[in-house]
């Protein structure tokens, strides 16, 4: 009996301890900018790894999940007579929530458990303590490209994710429905805002994108170096950034759109 | 992958992302490239402005002539006081025009409308509309209607 109560104040020490070793990490990782010249093709690889292979995934995620949102806006907004309004529907919707959050959950599926599970096989094959031998700071050489990949990664995923779906949308709503295209546009343009829409929208995939990379590298830096602890980090990789980017989601929601 | 393959991949995905924003603010958001229109302002006081909010339009017969800067509460007078931005082309409004909060249908959004007058003077910046008609309330047109007035 007191053996579990033990086990579960391990637990809590356990999670406090690893937020502080994040937080040093975090540190480390940033005080080590890639150094323009040596450090910007390091930079540009993983910018491909991580957002141009992610490509694939958002383009379609996008285009059927704008054809979803086009369909079923349509079906309850016809109740009303107001099918017009389904280009602003679609556009809102995807804007202001789907397009950071669907992107940062795809992104931390995808590039984040790979970015996990390569640092920590980096881990795991002692490629990183050798690098500290041989006086290269593993932060700065691998894991600084990695997280500002991902940091300027994010928001141009989100961007292509809100677009491909709001033409997905126009291919529903005004080709296959029957929608009107002028209103369809026009009603979307009216009422979608530049800095409170697309900037706020911006803004969250920015954030979005720092936690999913900073988790993910994370994850990957401090697991557990066998090939059991390697699963378990890319699997905490996906559930911590995934809870992460939902409550951020509520929390910055509140703050931008809430009236207070 | 040959670096500099890579690079100009990379490239791509960055022009992409920049073409999605272009996308984002020209086509859906309707910003519009032309420069903010110079506009002069006007004020109109009025006893209910209804769901009034600002960006709304302000419109004369049927053409928009400027947007809805705020709405605030006049605390002498405890009535509403509107700022409007009327576009520098539109300056002949007559002195004695009046402003009237319409509704676009039935159920749409609330705007202003300006009824001309026949006034030779014309409303300067600054200036605040002399005669305002409110917003319909619509409980009030129920009760008005049941009670048989």
């Amino acid at each position: 009996m007191l053996d579990r109560i033990a086990s579960l104040g391990r637990l809590g020490l356990n999670v406090v301890a690893s937020l502080g070793r994040s937080g040093r990490f975090l540190a480390g990782v940033l005080s080590g900018v890639p150094r323009p010249v040596t450090g910007f093709p390091l930079l540009v690889r993983q910018i491909y790894e991580v957002g141009v292979l992610s490509l694939a995934i958002v383009v379609v995620s996008g285009l059927f999940i704008g054809m979803v949102l086009g369909l079923q806006g349509y079906t309850i907004l016809s109740d009303f007579g107001s099918e017009a309004a389904i280009g602003q529907m679609i556009a809102l919707t995807l804007v202001r929530e789907l397009g950071p959050v669907v992107t940062a959950l795809l992104f931390a599926g995808r590039a984040g458990s790979a970015l996990t599970a390569e640092i920590g096989l980096m881990k795991a094959t002692e490629q990183l303590s050798s690098m500290e031998m041989m006086g290269v700071d593993p932060l700065r050489r691998v894991i600084a490209p990695r997280l500002w990949a991902g940091f300027i990664a994010m928001p141009v995923l989100a961007l292509i994710f809100s677009v491909v779906g709001i033409y997905g949308g126009m291919l529903v709503g005004v080709e296959w429905l029957g929608v009107f295209e002028g209103s369809f546009w026009s009603n979307m343009q009216s009422s979608v805002d530049f800095t409170d829409d697309v900037m706020n929208g911006f803004i969250k995939s920015v954030v979005f994108g720092f936690v999913c990379a900073w988790i993910a590298v994370f994850q990957g830096y401090d697991c557990v170096p066998t090939s059991a602890g390697i699963s378990s980090a890319t699997t905490k990789t996906v559930v911590y950034s995934s809870l992460a980017v939902l409550g951020l989601d509520f929390v910055l929601t509140a703050v931008m759109f809430g009236d207070f | 992958m040959a670096q500099r393959t890579i690079e100009i991949i990379v490239g791509l995905f960055m022009v992409a992302g920049l073409a999605a924003l272009l996308v984002l603010a020209l086509q859906v958001s309707g910003l519009s490239p032309k420069a903010a229109e110079s506009t002069y302002t006007l004020y109109a006081n009025f006893n209910d402005t209804g769901g009034l909010r600002p960006r709304g339009k302000v419109s004369m017969a049927g053409v928009t002539v400027g947007t809805i800067e705020s709405v605030s509460l006049d605390k002498e007078t405890f009535q509403a006081r509107v700022k409007m931005s009327i576009y520098d082309e539109v300056d002949n409004i007559p002195a004695d025009s009046s402003a009237v909060i319409r509704t676009s249908g039935l159920l749409g959004e609330q705007y202003i409308d300006i009824s001309v007058g026949g006034d030779m003077e014309s409303l300067q910046d600054g200036d605040t509309f002399y005669s305002t008609q409110s917003a319909m309330n619509l409980e009030r047109l129920i009760s008005n209607f049941a009670s048989g007035r």
